[in-house]
């Protein structure tokens, strides 16, 4: 590409390369790969180490921390709750965020600005704010210390999210196609189904995919309606870290290493849609 | 956001009925579709605070106000609200320092933007319990950390790094950087080149364009970026819990009404710390982003504004 280019971009390209700001912006984000890198690498090397005291690398290595954290754990089961509860959760929010976004974006009414700034509370104030009052009552009501407390607790911040996500990508399809489809003798529901949402689907997909990954990270509120067989595996990673002088660390790393990975992976997917900007810029309003 | 759903749902020549006929469908379509989240957000997230304020005064003995008296009351309790500031603060303003250059340098396309911003956004979704759990091993005694440091005899001993307050700042300081950062990318490449251009156009140098052009028209940005991580840091968790001095310095005051609730079943004395919190947090939130207000608010953008 560069050999093609024009002379005087290439000079201007390799000018802004070799500057102090590029230098000093490349060396922070060395840094922080570092960092995060670092924090990755050591849970990683300490899953797979047979022993490992104090040098640069672990002794020898072994997968058997894994083995003895399914069992010691209990994963499969709270791998299965988490699943069960990530994905319910996904489902719902799809089906009231969706269409309240679609509202926000193209239709005009009183009191708009207030509804935005309601569905946008529970993204800013931290769940432990007001996971502690909700748990309170959803306990009072019998609703929590099981599964159904952890999903209705996990949907507070999950569907105003979705919103959130999705009133932009709706905003920027072309209000014309709606109207085309409008003269051309469609029904709005006949709209939003076979005009809007299949344009909006990478969006959905985007708000759907990132929901999950907040929903598998979420601890507060999790470990605030959670009972002894409904945790996920975040909050059965931080019970874990407690047990360090009676289990070995290899395992609770072992189950880190299992945790990182379900989120990673569900984050690359996302990130293919969706640029990571948009995830909170739109809260400024 | 507006404009685009008026010209579509109110075209400019109606007859008045036919308008306010469309205007009631429209109303009538808003409250189907916002009906369900609205609902939801009044149920589960305003209606708890309520039941929680009222729970908050619904004291046995001591009068109504006995669960607020007895948190101010106590110097122990009492002292939870300065820990969590001496947390919350310092990850906030390091954060800033740090995203504020950053960003600034990227307003301008840079290699790899697309990768920059993917690779910052990763400790969000990893969550502080992850990010901590990692730090016991990166940052202890032996990790890879001070091991570095002493290679490079930057240090003889190696840094207490974790169990105090330093390891909490540490964890807050990774998980909400990528938060701080992306809303101040977001401000700053909305910002129209061409301003700055024009102020270099007439002679103004870096420095004078950064300070006099650009560091204006950030402030909401940074205002936004201060008052939301700093929001999310003081109701810090997990990690001073399993990074920090939980019964000691990093007592943060959301510990202190997971104690009253989980740990003596005391739900009125846990309510009345909540509300304590969420008070604090919305303090904070009014005095920046109302004092946001006061700064230049007007087009930054070009072209549509």
């Amino acid at each position: 590409m560069s050999e093609t280019s024009h002379p005087e971009k290439r000079t201007r390209a390799r000018a802004s390369r070799f500057s102090p700001s590029a230098w000093l912006l490349y060396a922070f984000i060395l840094f922080f790969i570092s960092l995060i890198g670092g924090i990755f690498s050591t849970v990683l090397l300490s899953s797979f180490a047979n022993t490992w005291f104090g040098g640069w690398l672990p002794d020898s290595f072994s997968t058997k921390w894994y083995v003895f954290a399914v069992e010691e754990f209990n994963l499969w089961r709270v791998l299965r709750v988490t699943l069960i509860v990530a994905v319910t959760v996904v489902a719902l929010s799809l089906l009231v965020g969706v269409p309240a976004a679609y509202a926000l974006a193209r239709l005009n009414f009183r009191g708009k600005g207030l509804v935005f700034l309601v569905l946008l509370l529970p993204i800013m104030v931290p769940p432990i704010t007001y996971g502690i009052p909700l748990a309170t009552m959803l306990y009072e009501y019998g609703l929590a210390g099981n599964l159904s407390g952890v999903i209705i607790a996990n949907l507070v911040p999950a569907f105003p999210f979705v919103v959130v996500i999705m009133v932009p990508f709706i905003e920027q399809i072309d209000p014309n196609l709606e109207r085309s489809a409008s003269m051309l003798g469609a029904s709005r529901f006949r709209i939003f189904t076979r005009v809007l949402l299949p344009l909006a689907i990478p969006g959905v997909l985007a708000a759907g995919l990132l929901a999950l990954v907040r929903t598998i990270a979420m601890f507060e509120l999790t470990f605030l309606t959670a009972g002894a067989s409904s945790q996920t595996l975040v909050v059965s990673l931080y019970y874990a870290t407690f047990s360090a002088g009676i289990r070995p660390t290899q395992s609770i790393n072992a189950m880190a290493v299992i945790y990182m990975a379900m989120t990673t992976s569900v984050l690359i997917l996302a990130l293919r849609f969706i640029n990571p900007v948009q995830i909170v810029s739109r809260v400024r309003q | 956001m507006n404009g685009t759903a008026g010209k579509l749902t109110k075209p400019a020549l109606e007859s008045p009925s036919v308008g306010a006929a469309r205007r009631f469908r429209a109303n009538w379509l808003a409250i189907v579709l916002l009906g369900p989240a609205v609902l939801l957000v009044l149920v589960l997230f305003i209606y708890p605070f309520i039941y929680g304020f009222q729970l908050s005064f619904d004291t046995e003995s001591g009068g109504r106000f006995a669960n607020y008296r007895n948190f101010f009351g106590d110097a122990r309790e009492r002292a939870t609200i300065w820990n969590t500031f001496r947390l919350a603060l310092p990850a906030t303003l390091i954060n800033l320092a740090v995203a504020i250059p950053l960003t600034y340098r990227m307003r301008r396309k840079v290699r790899g933007q697309r990768f920059i911003t993917g690779l910052f956004v990763i400790p969000m979704t990893l969550g502080t319990v992850l990010i901590a759990q990692g730090m016991l091993s990166f940052f202890g005694p032996s990790g890879w950390f001070n091991k570095t440091l002493e290679l490079l005899q930057i240090t003889d001993d190696p840094m207490r790094l974790v169990h105090n307050r330093t390891g909490v700042i540490i964890s807050l300081t990774i998980a909400e950087f990528p938060v701080v950062f992306l809303i101040l990318l977001g401000f700053v490449s909305g910002i129209d080149p061409n301003l700055e251009r024009a102020a270099q156009m007439l002679g103004a140098g870096g420095w004078q364009r950064f300070k006099r052009i650009m560091l204006p028209l950030m402030i909401p940005g940074i205002a936004t970026a201060f008052a939301l991580s700093f929001v999310a840091t003081f109701a810090v968790f997990p990690s001073a819990v399993m990074v920090g001095q939980p019964a000691g310095e990093t007592r943060v005051i959301a510990l202190a009404a997971w104690q009253a609730a989980y740990e003596r079943f005391d739900f009125g004395a846990a309510s009345a710390i909540a509300i304590v919190m969420a008070s604090i947090e919305v303090l904070v939130l009014v005095i920046v982003l109302g004092g946001r207000a006061r700064f230049y608010r007007g087009p930054s953008s070009g072209g549509k504004g």
